[in-house]
């Protein structure tokens, strides 16, 4: 044999085997656009940041895409290490006891330090079960907060409303005769229903929102969420609300374009805000009906958590332990917050973000941390309802009826809550 | 006469084998599967399922919603079929007519064939957007507050006239081979019997192009089930709300967005017994009206 070929053998052996076995990871996720940019830039950090790991974001679409995708690759036994589980699928996840590896488990059985008391306020129960153990990781971490068109609110000689009824008496009139359309929002069942259980502390499901059993009954026919959509609908015939449909960014565009002057939207909308809109803006937070409470509480988190799947490996489950410990890092939530607006999840990425000035130079960044830190109450914790993601498109449907006339409150309501038990009494018996 | 046939029995199953698996595979399998699962309500990831027996079937026939949507779907479908055969069959005769120019006005009749459903819904978003859209600002101009995705009708007005739009050019080239097929001397003994345009047709063209027109029938009808999922699914931006969509689309919405195996079973079984019965009903009823020649 010559000698060039055993050389040229040996250096194409040299450059393909690596000098040792990497653990190779995979990540499915909906993060898309700018987003699934920054996921991508997070991989690559914690790819170079060390030799042992490798891990692969794959981006599958939306959150209800991504979970499918996630269910029918678990079934068939090709799940990924780490699902991305939107909130209102996460039941669904938390519910099929034996599909994902308990995170505060998963980070213990791999020596990683855990402490749920390092998580803000916010975020530590949302994923978590009924003993408060961690299931999912919480990850892109946003809640509703209220955008404002610093130019619009000037020219009307207002100031972000606090309650509702300072919208419905000071603003939302000023704006409209400034010739603004005082407001819209993105999500219905997310911001005007959820979230405002939450913020009133109101009971959302029985069995302590579903935390505590499979929660059977939703409290959604209640008073108070009856007379606040009672109130959108003649805010809308009065021109003091818009709504554009069931999509999101119907709602935005309205507001990016410069007709709406504030729009209710996510935490995590802030960095594509700025990249969009030529006018000056800021956010408060969620406003509150002073009727029904005095003292406001904070919010649900809305957005995703990353679910470690179960039937890995061991070396596998330590990779993806060694990645969440990356990943809640002080400085990679700092990045993340930084780039997407979505919440710091820990106190002290909170703590890093105000040290180093960023809510200096953008206050409206530091709404939706503030909304998630605010004293919690009984209801405030998050809820947990098997179906949920079709319990939302039965409220989409009904909201949409009564805000273009086709219903009442009373009776779109009603059937919220009729369609919506029956959808629990099903999925109690997916369990069995 | 002597009879032909196989010498051997087995050579005929032996030469149908590949088509049987393939059904069998993609369709008498998942067909199966389907029916058995529309029995149960199991936990999407397959650990727990609880035996209910012809429950997912009774809560569907007893949802006022799922009967609207029903509804919706005979509406839709028979809109679809009727626009677009109609128009397409205008279109055909019309161009058929033309002598000069025919090859252009023909290639800018078929383009939109080669446009798939989704693409087809997307430039429906595109026409019709809220803000930008041209036709949502000539609505306006009429006096129409089009609104799509808020108001159901106009939801449901954009749906149908993107999923005509979408179907009329392959109606078309087949309403025109099947006009170029009537032979010249039948044409020319009807104009020599009558005089009237729109009576010949009637009486002659329309009758001839009849087995065309019946195979556009089902295949329309097939499209318009099944097919415009993906205008529906573009136009509703994949949240319907308040917003009308098919039954096909219910199934996705329920199934694979809302992870309920069970129901959504259910669903495309009662779907596979309609369109059995449909199928049927066609070729029991309307093809025996229909001459070959």
């Amino acid at each position: 044999m010559k000698i060039n070929t055993v050389l040229a053998t040996a250096a194409v052996l040299g450059l393909t085997a690596p000098a040792f076995a990497e653990t190779e990871i995979t990540w499915w996720h909906a993060m898309g656009g700018a987003l699934g940019e920054t996921v991508e830039q997070i991989a690559t950090d914690f790819n170079a940041s060390q030799d042992d790991y490798k891990i692969t974001p794959i981006f599958k679409g939306t959150y209800e895409e991504a979970l499918t995708a996630g269910i029918a690759a678990f079934r068939a036994g090709e799940q990924p290490n780490i699902l991305q589980v939107f909130d209102a699928g996460a039941a669904t996840v938390i519910g099929a006891k034996g599909a994902a590896v308990p995170v505060q488990d998963l980070l213990a059985n791999n020596d990683v330090a855990f402490d749920i008391n390092d998580y803000i306020a916010g975020v530590r129960y949302f994923y978590a079960d009924k003993d408060g153990k961690m299931i999912g990781m919480p990850f892109n971490s946003s809640t509703p907060i209220m955008y404002f068109n610093e130019d619009a609110l000037a020219k009307a000689g207002v100031t972000a409303p606090v309650t509702w009824e300072e919208f419905q008496t000071v603003t939302a009139p000023a704006l409209k005769e400034a010739g603004y359309i005082p407001m819209s929002q993105s999500h219905l069942p997310w911001i005007f229903t959820e979230n405002f259980f939450s913020r009133h502390n109101l009971e959302f499901a029985n069995n302590n929102n579903g935390y505590d059993a499979p929660a059977t009954e939703i409290k959604v026919n209640h008073p108070a969420i009856k007379a606040h959509f009672q109130a959108l609908v003649d805010w809308k015939e009065a021109g003091l609300f818009e709504w554009y449909g069931t999509g999101w960014g119907d709602n935005a565009t309205p507001f990016e374009n410069g007709e709406v002057a504030m729009w209710l939207g996510s935490s995590g909308s802030f960095g594509g805000l700025q990249a969009k809109v030529d006018f000056p803006f800021s956010a408060a937070k969620l406003p509150y009906w002073e009727a029904v409470t005095a003292e406001p509480k904070q919010t649900f988190i809305g957005g995703a958590a990353l679910f470690a799947m179960a039937g890995k490996s061991a070396e596998e489950n330590k990779a993806t332990a060694e990645f969440f410990k990356f990943l809640t890092s002080a400085d990679t939530q700092y990045f993340w917050h930084q780039k997407t607006g979505y919440v710091p999840i820990t106190e002290a990425a909170y703590e890093l973000a105000q040290k180093d000035g960023h809510y200096d130079r953008f206050p409206a960044a530091e709404v939706g941390i503030q909304q998630l830190s605010l004293p919690a109450g009984e209801f405030t914790k998050g809820y947990r309802m098997g179906f949920y993601v079709q319990i939302r498109d039965v409220m989409n449907r009904e909201y949409g009826r009564i805000l273009t006339g086709e219903t009442t409150v009373e009776d779109g309501f009603a059937n919220i809550e009729a369609e919506a038990n029956k959808l629990l009494a099903r999925f109690a018996k997916t369990q069995g | 006469m002597k009879r032909a046939g196989f010498a051997n029995p087995w050579l005929p199953i032996l030469l149908l084998v590949p088509q049987l698996t393939i059904i069998a595979v993609f369709f008498y399998w998942p067909a199966a599967h389907a029916i058995q699962s529309s029995f149960f309500l199991q936990d999407p990831f397959g650990f727990g399922s609880t035996f209910v027996g012809l429950e997912n079937y009774a809560d569907l026939l007893g949802n006022k919603e799922y009967l609207k949507v029903a509804g919706f779907t005979v509406v839709f479908t028979l809109l679809v079929t009727f626009l677009s055969l109609g128009l397409a069959l205008l279109l055909a005769v019309k161009a058929d007519n033309v002598i000069r120019g025919a090859k252009t006005y023909r290639t800018l009749l078929m383009w939109v064939y080669a446009v798939a459903p989704p693409v087809a819904g997307f430039i429906g978003i595109l026409m019709f957007d809220q803000s930008t859209g041209p036709l949502t600002a000539f609505f306006q101009s009429l006096g129409w507050d089009f609104k799509l995705g808020v108001v159901y009708s106009d939801t449901a007005f954009a749906m149908v006239t993107v999923s005509v739009w979408k179907q009329v050019p392959v109606n078309f080239i087949f309403f025109l081979s099947g006009l170029h097929s009537i032979p010249v001397a039948v044409r020319e003994a009807a104009l020599i019997d009558n005089r009237s345009a729109s009576g010949r047709f009637w009486d002659v063209t329309f009758p001839l192009l009849a087995p065309t027109g019946f195979f556009l029938l089902i295949t329309n009808i097939t499209y318009a089930l099944f097919d415009t999922f993906g205008v529906i699914d573009t136009l509703v931006k994949g949240e319907p709300g308040n917003n009308p969509m098919n039954l096909v689309y219910k199934v996705y919405v329920d199934g694979f967005r809302g992870n309920d195996l069970g129901g959504s079973s259910a669903q495309s079984v009662i779907l596979m017994v309609l369109v059995l019965a449909l199928t049927v009903f066609q070729f029991r009823l309307v093809e025996r009206r229909i001459h070959y020649t």
